[in-house]
């Protein structure tokens, strides 16, 4: 592909999510936002201020909060509940196990603060487990854009487009925001942002800025990275991938995450059954994060372009050998 | 339909045929919860048979009163109510926790039951959902009611306390919900396992307006059913004293039977007892 994405200026994916949010509650009077008490730091604040007749404070109670949502969707409601990830998806887990998933309600769950560049707050609050317990459940659909743009756009169609339940993550820091508002986006779709057939990259969250600036600096020794936005985790997308592991024979994942249950375990779930070939992992490797600025904290777990491009260089040298069983 | 019925002479007779139903059906399905289903029968008849308004030849009518169970444990006496209210046919009771049926051991509406207002079964999340539909209908100036059918064991969940703060704060006097104070949990006493009381003034210091009634006895469920229904600016609690195992006097209050299904002799037992009792 030949265009090259450039950053407009960094933006958090939460003010994306934020506009989302509103632009879709302007436009469907059916939209209910759930607050639990930390609405502005999540994006919410934009439609509490705007609908304060569809907005419900419902205090630092989040099981509770997921199970009003649930009520409200089975009245016709489109009830959005948005806090921090490690409390929208992990506190939560039963009461969206049972009472959403379970009854298969429209309910949307924001995650926000994903991943280790939430920075300071330290390990309590950096979401990194979220993906691999949200995709795990029968009915869910989940949501893992890259920049502000796309997130707005996602939240759009979380809101519109899908119909049972579905969770959308997102980060705090303000990060590259490079997609078009004009972008096509598909629940279920993933995005090649970057071609080439010697590898591919697939990234999703803030990591696919970082895995584009790696094919940027690879495509400087002469090595055709292809980049692959994966922004729906569940359903994934089986067919991009299956032709990556075919036309480019090898895959790194990407993402701020466990390695153990995200999105790389999702890709390899589908390579190993259908078209295996090496991978490997950028992710946190089974330990918790920490305190630090949001950059800082991204290179001590490896979660940057320079990573990713070692990550590429390793896995090439494995593709040319054949497995030897 | 959507007669009702107030006489408490012919809601007990109702009350005992579902009773023999639940029997037949524990027996039937050869696990489940036999007691706590007898104890809450009553309550199931009152709000069935004269309390609700809905159409059990339109389950999904827009205005009728939602009825949440939160202890989908007790489901064989949702079930049976249901069957006897003319929901679907009282033989298909026989197919409860069985492979393939509408009848799951806790209420799963993917399967299709008509009448099912929830799936549930995980304890301390029905409260909760039946605030967001008591939400919804204040937000639409809908005139319909929740009810909410919760344990008492199940009190001990921190999440009921969530929903219980929310429901006073945004005052939804359309919200009635039932405790069915048995007294006991899988363990034992609820004040031996965890102490509940000083139940009735918790939920008034939550802001709730509480009533207290012999959840086995038709007058008086359906005196409380109808000044909780009078209450406004505040949702409404009914803590139901029943006996788990209700009307059959061999099992009565035994905690042993509340996760229990009856023998094939034991059931012979049991619904000879139930019709001496009537
Ligand atoms: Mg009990």
């Amino acid at each position: 592909m030949r265009i090259r994405f450039s950053n407009k200026g960094d933006k958090p994916t939460k003010a994306g999510f934020g506009e989302g949010l509103l632009d879709a509650g302007c436009r469907i009077p059916e939209v209910v936002a759930l607050g639990a008490d930390i609405t502005a730091s999540v994006g919410v604040n934009l439609f509490a201020n705007r609908f304060p007749e569809r907005f419900l404070s419902l205090g630092i109670a989040e099981q509770n909060c997921i199970g009003v949502a649930a009520g409200l969707a089975l009245e016709g409601k489109t009830p959005v509940f948005a806090t921090y990830g490690v409390f929208a998806a992990l506190r939560t887990t039963d009461q969206i196990r049972v009472s959403v998933c379970y009854n298969n309600l429209h309910v949307v769950i924001g995650g926000a603060h994903a991943g280790v560049s939430v920075g300071p707050d330290g390990a309590t609050h950096q979401a990194l487990e979220d993906l691999a317990v949200m995709r795990v459940l029968p009915n869910m659909t989940v949501l893992s854009p890259c920049d502000a743009t796309q997130t707005k756009i996602a939240t759009q169609h979380a809101i519109n487009k899908v119909n049972g339940p579905v969770y959308i993550r997102f980060g705090r820091e303000a990060m590259p925001d490079f997609t078009s508002e004009n972008q096509s986006f598909e629940v279920g779709k993933a995005q090649q942002l970057h071609g080439g057939n010697d590898i591919t990259i697939i990234a999703t969250g803030h990591l696919v800025w970082e895995a584009l600036q790696a094919a940027y600096q690879l495509k400087k020794e002469k090595i055709h990275v292809r980049v692959i936005n994966m922004h729906t985790i569940k359903p994934i997308d089986r067919e991009t991938i299956i032709r990556a592991a075919r036309e480019t024979g090898a895959i790194v994942t990407a993402e701020e995450h466990q390695v153990a249950g995200g999105m790389g375990s999702a890709v390899a779930e589908v390579v190993a059954r259908e078209y295996p070939v090496p991978m490997n992992f950028i992710g946190m490797p089974d330990r918790f994060g920490e305190s630090g600025n949001p950059r800082e904290l991204m290179q001590k777990f490896g979660m940057t372009a320079h990573t990713i491009e070692k990550a590429v260089l390793s896995l090439l040298q494995r593709k040319n050998i054949p497995f030897n069983h | 339909m959507r007669t009702k019925l107030t006489d408490p002479k012919r809601l007990q007779e109702i009350s005992c045929r579902i009773r023999r139903s639940i029997l037949l059906s524990l027996c039937e399905a050869g696990s489940g919860h036999l007691g706590g289903s007898l104890g809450i029968t009553d309550v199931f008849t009152a709000l069935y048979f004269s309390v609700l308004n809905h159409d059990p030849k339109d389950p999904d009518w827009a205005d009728r009163d939602r009825l949440i169970l939160s202890i989908g444990h007790v489901a064989p006496a949702l079930y049976a109510t249901l069957a006897h209210r003319g929901y679907f046919p009282e033989k298909e009771l026989s197919t409860l926790r069985k492979l393939g049926s509408r009848l799951q051991g806790h209420p799963g509406r993917e399967h299709g039951l008509p009448g099912l207002e929830l799936s549930a079964g995980s304890l301390g999340q029905g409260l909760s959902v039946a605030v967001g539909r008591a939400i919804a209908g204040k937000m639409d100036q809908q005139r319909w009611r929740v009810y909410c059918i919760l344990g008492d064991g199940e009190l001990q969940e921190g999440s009921v306390w969530e929903a219980a703060m929310s429901a006073s704060f945004y005052k939804l006097d359309n919200l009635i919900a039932i405790v069915d104070r048995n007294g006991v949990q899988i363990d034992g006493k609820t004040e031996e396992v965890m102490a509940l009381e000083p139940l009735k003034e918790k939920w008034q210091s939550f802001g709730w307006t509480v009533f207290e009634c012999n959840g086995n006895n038709h007058e008086e469920i359906l005196s409380a059913m109808n000044l909780a229904q009078q209450v406004s600016d505040k949702p409404a609690m009914i803590l139901a004293q029943t006996r788990m195992g209700y009307g059959v006097k061999t099992i009565e209050g035994d905690y042993r039977w509340h996760g229990k299904a009856p023998s094939k002799q034991e059931v012979e037992e049991f619904i000879r007892e139930l019709e001496e009792e009537k």
